[in-house]
């Protein structure tokens, strides 16, 4: 029973996002790897994991799973359906002295598991005007422990404008979700150099502006 | 049966065999010229032609629905307009609610107002009380960056979208005597041919076209295809006057203004696209780009059309 509310929720909330933003995914020339992968994408609304997951083909979409803060998702029992069983999230711990697991060690059982990851490298929502906030080391270390996985960039465009922080109505806005080449770890690459290539990489996806000034 | 639905009937009969000619011929050049889907021109007409076949028959349901079903389908067409419209302007999150209004309380209330047949208030909601009431919307939050581009942009956005849009199913409120229950082929004989203008321009231009009319704005449009199609366009709306409350010349004279409408529309539709740096208004609709491409014209012609028969016509 709770399965069957779980994909009836999840299925709404996808045509809701769809039906919003009319979403429309932008693929590399290969395709997307079909063996599981880390999807890393830009952070600017509690939205964007739903985009990310609601452009991708079925097949790959059941194998995804969001990575999300446990304080957040685990704050009231209708978050916890959302992300627990409607999304069926990696949820780890932000703060350190809060954890009883290790992060890195959880998202390496979920890829061992055949599991693709969606991670905002930037930790959380960006609510600058810069474009992408400097990326937190995590996405290393889970690198660094699982070196064969790739790594596929995703740039997720004018979700921040459909609702942005502090904000309850959502505006209707034409959204993309652009899929870059996918990446690999090089071995021996230091900590700074590789956030730095993967940031590179991302922001090299974004479109350049044309409507909004903000 | 009726003399507006036999009508009706032979109308959707006489597109559906046009539609299916079109396919031949797209198939036929695609087997000639592009066995293998390397002519972007040819990939491109098939594209149109099937969204195309996908429209009629959207709008032949909502025919058929009734006038419900045409508030319903512009109301849908307004909406996905002015979603198009509102990703390309200069927004900032102070102007939020002004657009949340926009799209949750205008659209559906122009439309709901066709529905309750309130035409003075429907005619002055969006120029008069939108007009007013958005920017003070807006101007509560306080931040004047570029605050008269941004209450100018969405008032643009709501006249083209909502207001000039609602004018083509606004023509089914009108009296108009010995016409009675026929109105919904007046919407037929503006979407043909606006639609056919468009077409017939396209053809013509990639016929016979060696002029650019206008390579500032659309590299595409050619003095040939301009007049060809709308000498066309407008033949055909005159062999359409049956299907009209107008004379044979009348509806010649009706479809001769709406083209030239249609036409500077799209112009004009092309400096907002060439100023804001994009090829296509959206993705909606696949060949053709987004619904304002499809759109454009017929929001230019609507509202001119609707007053010219609502004055000489109409009670």
């Amino acid at each position: 029973m709770k399965v069957f509310i779980a994909k009836a929720a999840a299925a709404t909330i996808v045509l809701f996002a769809r039906a919003v933003t009319a979403v429309r995914a932008i693929w590399p020339e290969e395709g997307l790897p079909s063996s599981p992968c880390i999807y890393f994408a830009n952070h600017s609304s509690h939205g964007d994991f739903v985009l990310v997951w609601a452009v991708l083909p079925p097949r790959l979409r059941h194998q995804a799973r969001p990575v999300a803060g446990a304080e957040y998702w685990l704050k009231s029992r209708l978050n916890r359906f959302i992300g627990s069983d409607v999304f069926n999230a990696v949820l780890i711990a932000r703060e350190r002295d809060k954890r009883t697991e290790d992060p890195i060690e959880q998202m390496a059982t979920a890829i061992d598991a055949g599991s693709s990851l969606i991670l905002f490298p930037e930790g959380t929502r960006n609510q600058t005007d810069a474009p992408l906030l400097p990326f937190k080391s995590g996405i290393f270390h889970l690198v660094a422990a699982r070196p064969d996985i790739d790594l596929v960039p995703v740039w997720i465009n004018n979700l921040n404008r459909v609702m942005p922080k502090g904000e309850i109505v959502p505006i209707p806005l034409i959204c993309t979700v652009t899929f870059g080449s996918a990446l690999r770890f090089a071995p021996d690459e230091a900590k700074e150099a590789f956030l730095e290539r993967m940031q590179t990489a991302l922001l090299a996806l974004s479109p350049k502006p044309a409507g909004s000034g903000e | 049966m009726s003399a507006a639905s036999s009508d009706l009937l032979t109308l959707v009969a006489g597109i559906f065999g046009v539609l299916v000619l079109a396919s031949a011929i797209g198939y036929v050049l695609q087997q000639r010229l592009s066995p293998t889907g390397t002519n972007a021109s040819i990939e491109n007409l098939n594209a149109r032609i099937k969204a195309w076949w996908i429209m009629v028959i959207l709008i032949g349901i909502a025919f058929v629905a009734g006038r419900i079903g045409v508030l319903i389908l512009f109301g849908f067409c307004s909406f996905a307009a002015l979603r198009e419209f509102v990703t390309l302007i200069n927004t900032r999150r102070a102007d939020h609610w002004a657009l949340a209004a926009a799209f949750f309380v205008v659209v559906p209330l122009q439309y709901y107002l066709l529905w309750a047949e309130q035409y003075g208030i429907f005619s002055i909601f969006i120029p008069v009380y939108a007009f007013l009431l958005m920017p003070i919307i807006s101007v509560l939050r306080g931040d004047t960056e570029r605050f008269l581009i941004r209450i100018a942009e969405v008032q643009w956005a709501l006249m083209i979208c909502v207001f000039c849009a609602s004018h083509v199913p606004a023509l089914l409120t009108l009296n108009i005597p010995g016409y009675e229950g026929r109105n919904v082929l007046l919407i037929a004989f503006l979407v043909i041919v606006v639609q056919l203008s468009d077409v017939l321009q396209y053809v013509w231009g990639k016929l016979f076209g060696r002029t650019k009319i206008a390579p500032k704005l659309s590299p595409s449009k050619t003095v040939e295809g301009f007049v060809g199609g709308v000498i066309s366009a407008t033949l055909i709306g005159a062999a359409l006057w049956w299907i009209t409350p107008f004379t044979p010349v009348q509806a010649g004279l009706l479809a001769f203004v709406i083209t030239l409408m249609g036409f500077f529309g799209g112009l004009v539709m092309s400096a907002i696209k060439r100023d804001r740096g994009i090829k296509d208004w959206g993705n909606l609709i696949e060949g053709h780009g987004g619904l304002i491409d499809r759109l454009d014209s017929v929001v230019f012609s609507a509202p001119i059309f609707f007053h010219i028969v609502r004055y000489w016509w109409s009670l």
